[in-house]
């Protein structure tokens, strides 16, 4: 069963330029690519709608100027749509007010920035308490949660440094630790690791990852980076020029991409790490030998070495053991060489 | 009109040769064809015509201050009022330091209580200067003062230090406050922009008379001045300030659910602090450079002993006060300066230990205070620095400026006169005999040029406005003087600038002979010249090249050193010798920059012009200066707008070439 809808965004549009919540309400919410640039108006996200399900890591992926930082903006209403709903709980976020919005950024979402953003006069400690210390709470209180989410986020012992002490992956470990503080229901992360070097970067996607097992989140979180993507989300969507080109399962994106766009990125993927063997098996039962059992849903990479070793054929289960197709060492040679299979 | 433009494009050279040369024929016989054609208006703007601004201006003060009213109380209530809130804190300020407090008045006065000893005070100077960086500047605090104490300087220097603790928060917050307004508000800062912009281009001397209108003679008056003059960076730093607060920063503030009011001074007041405390040094800075223009409408202190010797020609005592004033503003530059950039200890002190080892200083300066304080009652030279101990060097300059003057007199008379018949005179007659409506039309056709339609109107009207006001003969003066001025100082700046970004040990003296010269306040830099040289345009003239000097070194320097280093690499490539490479290359390329510096110089140029009226230039200074010596707000107001007009129109347009070199030369993103 699908998880419930925490966050729906409908048909959002953010335009730049003058008069543009005119030009937006006189074309009934829908203006083209032409009308817009006839105005001399730039749609910085165009006609936008997501779900993002309870628990989930949502990724906007896109590339510099392709509306994702004004698409995650605007659903946490840092920018103003021009146009559009996004219900939060059911509740539209464009129409509340200053006090209600203050509520729910104070009580249920936590942002993580790309450049840190840290606030340089504050401590470690004192950074990560800030949201807290925003709503009013006490200080002993406020210190004992935020020494909690330090350590959480490794850093215990560095309580008492200053942002400029601390290397670029720490400083981002605060901004992490500052945006769990307040134990958010949605938490938003603007390109957290883009401004890391290579190697970090990997560690922190492993951090976060090891962070959201315990804690269960539901996550916006946006890159420019695809592997970054594929890496980290449940579903992706895709953006350019302020549209969403699509949205899928990494999975889908690699195997039915909507667009040259969208399959220009995948090209340099390897598939084994991503395809699962109930995507790439001939369906049907198999008559004859075969050499063992696997699951559908278990990825190409973590099987390859037992079905290239086989002679013989391999039998795809699905979940409640049901047989429902086949793999031979074939299929898993031309994917792991990256050779042009029909699927 | 478009093709006019096009062609004109096609021959710079042509048009401002054109134009020169026709300017010159007309400045040089404007005489006599108002003789031949009999029509006096040529080299006279007719009196009939003039605008009746300054007898407006004056009935309207006057007005202001006998009848207006606002309902509940009177325009004159209100000022009291403001006065009021000054006045206050002042003599707080000046009993603590100097005074000590009493009750009753005059005769009948009681003492209560005495001021701080100077020793309390020196010793909280230091401890400031520990607490803000190290005991490098807790020595420099102890010696500037001790010398103003050993000096027998004490007692002016503390009433300067009073207005000073006065001005400084006032300027400050009232900065900070009108800048976040502005930030918030656009229209707010629509309304104060232009009036920023005007408020550092009037000369002081314009708001003086006003103020005294207003506030009579009086610390007071002295103190709002100063506050009205230091203000103005401090608004625009805000600005800025916040301006570069990274939108993320803001952003976490917004998502964490900050009100408008956390968001402002919990997130972007305090990611702003060290620039904000770079306004704030400026606003110390320029304090300090009023205490002698105030101490004409009343502020005592070192400006006054400055003033009273330059009046009476004191050489002695007028370099003596001038030195403590250098002194003072140096230890507080440093100690402003070091509070900026001082950064929180690395790690938080342990809460466990006793309040007296948490605060060493703070217990220090008091244990001082009150040690000071009780021994005093047996040796009054603790109280207040004995009399007897005191070095004077006021007979020592005096011997020297003298033994100058006895021994070299030809020789500074000779270049004094080398200066004036060969380069200050000719100049004079050159912009004095401009017809005034000649200049309308240059002005116009020069602001079209360099910037479009706009400019040309603007400067057009500008100049109109002084022709019309009357005052333009002495506006011509005024052009003359800051023109030569600052042909002199970009000569020498420009290429010490060059030498500072070739040459990273002359950069470093360099630099700090800038850095000591922009500390100083402006007038001091008169005392000397006036007594070498005595009155007279080329006095005036040295101590504007002096003051004005260092932005054309500055932005030299900045210019070259921030040429594209593959640019540079590829002219070594292409061969380039050193002497190739500077005047192919780099030259070219910091052109903008050399532009920028030279409109600074100009401003500074303007802004010393009017204080050098005390030693008798005949220019719109003087003008000023008379108007305040008559409490003529009128005229002051009148004169004082002409130089910012001037001082407006030379930035505007040295903005708009520095723009259209730089999209020439491809630098703008």
């Amino acid at each position: 069963m699908e998880k419930p809808i925490l966050l729906d965004c409908r048909n959002v549009w953010k335009i730049y330029g003058a008069q543009a919540s005119r030009v937006h309400a006189e074309h009934r919410g829908n203006p083209s690519a032409e009308t817009l640039r006839n105005q001399g108006l730039i749609g910085a996200v165009r006609n936008a709608s997501v779900q993002i399900r309870q628990g989930e890591i949502f990724v906007i992926m896109g590339l510099s100027g392709s509306g994702k930082s004004t698409l995650v903006r605007c659903l946490s209403r840092l920018i103003e749509p021009t146009g559009g709903e996004i219900l939060f709980e059911g509740q539209d976020l464009l129409t509340m007010s200053d006090k209600e919005l203050i509520e729910i950024r104070r009580k249920k979402m936590g942002m993580v920035f790309q450049h840190f953003a840290l606030l340089p006069h504050l401590t470690v400690l004192q950074n990560a308490a800030f949201p807290l210390e925003i709503q009013g709470m006490g200080k002993a209180e406020r210190e004992a949660r935020a020494r909690e989410v330090v350590e959480l986020v490794g850093l215990k012992g560095r309580e008492d440094y200053y942002p400029r002490q601390l290397s670029g992956g720490q400083q981002q470990r605060v901004g992490i630790a500052r945006s769990l503080a307040v134990e958010p229901d949605l938490w938003f992360l603007d390109e957290p690791f883009s401004a890391l070097d290579p190697l970090i970067r990997r560690e922190m996607q492993d951090e976060f990852l090891r962070l959201q097992n315990l804690l269960h989140k539901t996550i916006v979180f946006i890159t420019h980076d695809f592997d970054e993507a594929i890496r980290l989300a449940d579903r992706i969507a895709v953006m350019k020029d302020g549209e969403i080109v699509q949205i899928a399962t990494p999975e889908e994106l690699i195997l039915n991409p909507a667009t040259d766009y969208v399959e220009e990125f995948t090209r340099h993927i390897p598939r084994s790490k991503v395809l699962t063997l109930g995507s790439v098996m001939s369906p049907g039962a198999v008559a004859g030998e075969v050499g063992g059992d696997l699951q559908a849903t278990q990825r190409i990479e973590d099987c390859a070495d037992q079905i290239e070793a086989s002679d013989l054929p391999f039998r795809v289960l699905s979940e409640d053991g049901t047989v429902v197709g086949s793999i031979g060492r074939q299929v898993v040679v031309d994917i792991l060489i990256g050779r042009k299979v029909l699927l | 009109m478009i093709r006019l433009r096009q062609i004109i494009q096609h021959s710079a050279v042509r048009f401002w040769t054109i134009l020169f040369a026709v300017t010159w024929l007309l400045s040089q016989y404007s005489w006599d064809l108002y003789k031949v054609l009999d029509a006096r208006w040529i080299i006279k703007y007719p009196a009939a015509a003039r605008l009746p601004l300054e007898s407006k201006i004056s009935s309207f003060m006057q007005w202001l201050v006998e009848d207006a009213s606002f309902g509940l109380f009177s325009f004159r209530d209100l000022t009291r009022f403001i006065a009021s809130l000054i006045e206050g804190p002042y003599d707080f300020a000046r009993d603590l330091l100097i005074e000590g407090f009493s009750v009753g008045l005059g005769n009948e006065a009681v003492e209560i209580a005495p001021s701080l000893s100077w020793i309390a005070i020196i010793v909280t100077l230091v401890a400031m200067g520990h607490y803000a960086r190290d005991w490098k500047l807790a020595a420099l605090m102890g010696g500037c003062f001790l010398y103003l104490a050993v000096f027998g300087q004490w007692d002016s220097a503390m009433i300067t230090l009073a207005s000073v603790l006065i001005a400084v928060p006032i300027g400050a917050v009232g900065g900070l406050m009108l800048g976040i307004f502005a930030y918030r508000w656009v229209v707010f800062e629509q309304v104060i922009r232009p009036v920023l912009d005007l408020m550092q281009t009037v000369p002081v001397f314009a708001y003086l008379v006003p103020i005294l209108f207003l506030f009579g003679f009086g610390p007071v008056s002295a103190l709002v001045a100063t506050i009205i003059y230091a203000m103005p960076p401090m608004v625009r730093v805000t600005i800025l300030a916040l301006r570069n607060v990274p939108s993320e920063v803001k952003d976490v503030g917004v998502m964490v659910g900050c009100t408008k009011h956390q968001l402002m001074w919990k997130v972007m007041v305090p990611s702003a602090a060290p620039m904000l405390m770079v306004g704030v040094n400026q606003v110390i800075m320029l304090s300090l450079n009023m205490v002698i223009i105030a101490s004409m409408i009343g502020a005592g202190g070192l400006g006054f002993d400055v003033l009273t010797a330059l009046r009476r020609l004191d050489i002695g005592g007028g370099i003596e006060a001038g030195v403590a004033i250098v002194v003072m503003a140096i230890a507080l530059d440093r100690l402003s300066q070091a509070f900026a950039t001082r950064v929180a200890a690395d790690h938080q002190l342990d809460p466990d230990l006793p309040l007296v080892k948490r605060h060493p200083w703070t217990t220090t300066v008091l244990v001082v205070a009150i040690g000071t304080f009780l021994l005093a009652r047996l040796l009054p030279g603790i109280q207040s620095y004995p009399e007897a101990a005191t070095l004077s060097t006021g007979t020592f300059w005096s011997d020297i400026i003298r033994y100058i003057n006895v021994n070299y007199f030809d020789t500074f008379e000779a270049v004094k006169t080398a200066f004036l018949s060969y380069l200050l005179l000719p100049v004079k007659r050159f912009f004095v005999g401009i017809p005034w409506a000649w200049g309308i039309i240059v002005m116009t056709m020069i602001g079209w040029r360099v910037g479009g339609l706009g400019l040309s109107v603007m400067t057009g009207l500008f100049t109109a406005f002084i022709a019309a006001s009357g005052l333009w003969d002495k506006a011509m003066v005024t052009v003359y003087l800051c023109g030569v001025s600052v042909l002199i100082a970009s000569g020498i700046g420009i290429p010490v600038g060059i030498l500072a970004a070739q040459n990273d040990r002359a950069n470093r003296v360099i630099n700090s002979l800038i850095d000591t010269l922009q500390t100083l306040p402006s007038f001091v830099y008169l005392i000397p010249v006036v007594m070498l040289f005595r009155v007279g345009d080329f006095s005036a003239m040295i101590a504007v090249v002096l003051y004005a000097l260092a932005p054309a070194v500055r932005y030299a320097a900045h210019g070259i050193r921030n040429v594209d280093p593959q640019l540079i690499e590829a002219g070594l490539v292409s061969g380039c010798t050193p002497r190739q490479l500077l005047w192919r290359i780099k030259l070219p390329m910091a052109l903008p920059e050399l532009l920028l510096g030279l409109n600074q110089t100009i401003m500074l140029a303007l802004s010393m012009l009017v204080i050098t009226a005390l030693v008798g230039t005949r220019d719109l200074g003087q003008q000023v200066y008379i108007a305040l010596t008559k409490a003529d707000s009128g005229l002051g107001i009148v004169a004082g707008l002409s130089v910012a007009f001037i001082a407006i129109i030379a930035d505007r347009i040295l903005s708009a070439s520095a723009k259209r070199a730089k999209q020439r030369l491809g630098l703008t993103s």
